[in-house]
């Protein structure tokens, strides 16, 4: 028998460990959000449709060809394919005008959950991991779920290569150049359309890679999830700092942590843990965490 | 000498004002002209109509014998035009080297040499090299803007207001540096301050809501105390 005290120890691993790949999975949601608001200036309501996108056509590779690697390549692709019809035919038409933003992005989130519908039918389907994903391990006496430390990893090394990129290429001093003035930007002699094009595509990739490992991790997905995943993924995105990359990552975080614990310790209060968490940050932070200060 | 910039009858509207009503005026290679004028005349507009950002509705403007007006903005720097903001747009989390990569079409031996000597023009860039520009004091500021204006091989410059809000000293650096460029570069320069605008010029055109009304050799405004009451406010 176990002693209480090894118990709580690993009650504890498993909260942050489960906190830690909610919150990556929020990240891959919410970084694409915060760099599409902060470059762009477009409040994107669509974009958990292309979370939910992801995670039906990478669960439907997976199950049709049964490589698991070829469903998270799949999903990216469809992530990448639909942001760029996305971005191309319902943004471009309204950038600089978020009313209409708003408007048509919310509609396209209903045609996108609806589509879901109409290509695999209104039913939840269920997602599995692959056999090397499943199980768990034991390492220094507390158990680890292989599959929950495998969306740490993917989350992490999507940070660390976009946060590479950012830093240490053209494109990327670009994309942060253009996140804090646009205009001149423009006056560099740099086609800022085409970068927007560029980010909104990775931003609809990276959604739709979270999707496709939000399946296994919650065993079925459904043509609403990404509706109930956007927003946590906005309230990261205010939290982190509109436009920042690494303020989404520790956000995401913080809001993944905070929603494992409080659902264990205080269930009550684990709907509302994110706006206190939100309405905190505001308090002494406005710009966010990391955000940039206009 | 060659005209190298030609506005004509140039009109532009932000939003419902309308605030350029005929602007025309030519620039003439490897010349300073310096537009002057009270605030609120259109000097500011004028830049940004040329470089697209205010895009005009009426007239033409002629770069190299080439149309721009119709241009997107990306596409009138590409052309060689380099533009300094009044608020000189600095990125302010990007650092010095950062705000002059960016702006680098390239890295070619040539790009290269214009770096080197605009960073011992401003040896204060080359000091705060890797300090972000947000941090950096009002005229580092400017020095920073007008490098990455110069960096690349733009065969003309558009500064606007490059002393507001320095320190007279300050003011005289960034001066001595637009003296130095003026041998290598055209330059169209926005200046409330006579002194300076009268230094480096060497033609000048006067705005008016929104119309150009006077224009000449700088030296002839520099001796017309009327002029410069009547349009300028100083005598």
């Amino acid at each position: 028998m176990r002693k209480g005290g090894e118990e709580e120890l690993d009650v504890f691993f498993n909260l942050t460990l489960n906190g830690l790949a909610t919150g990556m999975l929020i990240f891959l949601l919410a970084a694409g959000l915060t760099l599409i608001f902060g470059l762009m200036d477009v409040l994107n309501f669509a974009h958990g449709g292309l979370f939910a996108w992801g995670a039906y056509s990478g669960t439907w590779l997976y199950a049709t060809t049964g490589s698991f690697i070829i469903g998270i390549l799949g999903a990216v692709v469809t992530g990448l394919i639909l942001g760029l019809i996305t971005e191309r035919v319902i943004i471009k038409p309204v950038y600089g005008n978020h009313v209409q933003q708003i408007l048509i992005t919310l509609g396209l989130m209903l045609v996108l959950s609806e589509l879901l519908k109409v290509v695999w039918g209104p039913n939840q389907l269920s997602a599995t991991a692959p056999d090397f994903l499943k199980g768990s391990f034991e390492l220094g006496g507390i158990i680890i779920i292989k599959y929950r430390l495998f969306i740490i990893a993917v989350g992490f090394l999507v940070f660390v290569t976009v946060q590479y990129v950012l830093k240490n290429t053209k494109i990327g001093l670009v994309v942060r150049a253009g996140v804090m003035n646009k205009e001149m930007v423009q006056a560099l002699g740099i086609n800022i359309k085409k970068v927007f094009m560029l980010v909104f595509m990775v931003g609809s990739g990276m959604a739709a890679l979270g999707g496709v490992l939000l399946g296994p991790y919650s065993g079925v997905i459904h043509a609403e999830m990404g509706m109930e995943f956007a927003i946590l993924a906005f309230i990261v995105v205010v939290i982190g700092g509109m436009g920042s990359f690494p303020g989404s990552i520790l956000a995401a975080i913080l809001v993944g942590l905070s929603g494992s614990f409080m659902a264990y310790y205080v269930p009550d209060l684990a709907l509302a843990a994110n706006m206190l968490l939100m309405a905190v940050v505001l308090i002494f932070r406005p710009q966010g965490l990391f955000g940039w200060k206009g | 000498m060659s005209i190298q910039l030609k506005l004509e009858d140039v009109e532009t509207y932000i939003g419902q004002f309308h605030i350029l009503q005929g602007i025309s005026l030519e620039v003439r290679k490897g010349e300073v002209t310096v537009l002057l004028g009270r605030n609120g005349a259109g000097k500011t507009t004028t830049l940004r109509t040329i470089m697209g950002l205010n895009p005009s509705t009426k007239g033409t403007i002629t770069f190299n014998n080439e149309e721009i007006q119709s241009l997107p903005t990306y596409s009138v720097a590409q052309k060689g035009i380099g533009y300094v903001p009044e608020d000189q747009g600095i990125f302010s989390e990007l650092t010095v080297e950062e705000n002059l990569k960016v702006a680098m079409k390239n890295e070619s031996d040539r790009t290269k040499e214009r770096l080197d000597y605009i960073l011992n023009l401003f040896p204060d860039l080359k000091k705060f090299w890797k300090k972000p520009g947000g941090l950096l004091s009002g005229g580092q500021k400017q020095m920073l803007s007008i490098a990455r204006a110069y960096v690349n091989d733009n065969e003309l410059l558009l500064i606007d207001e490059p002393s507001k809000g320095l320190a007279p000293i300050v003011v005289e650096k960034v001066m001595e540096s637009i003296i130095e460029m003026k041998d290598k570069t055209t330059i169209v320069l926005v200046e409330q301050n006579f002194m300076m605008a009268s230094t480096i010029g060497d033609q000048f055109y006067i705005i008016d809501d929104g119309q150009t009304v006077q224009n000449g050799a700088m030296e002839v405004l520099k001796e017309d105390d009327e002029m410069r009451r009547k349009y300028l406010g100083i005598a």
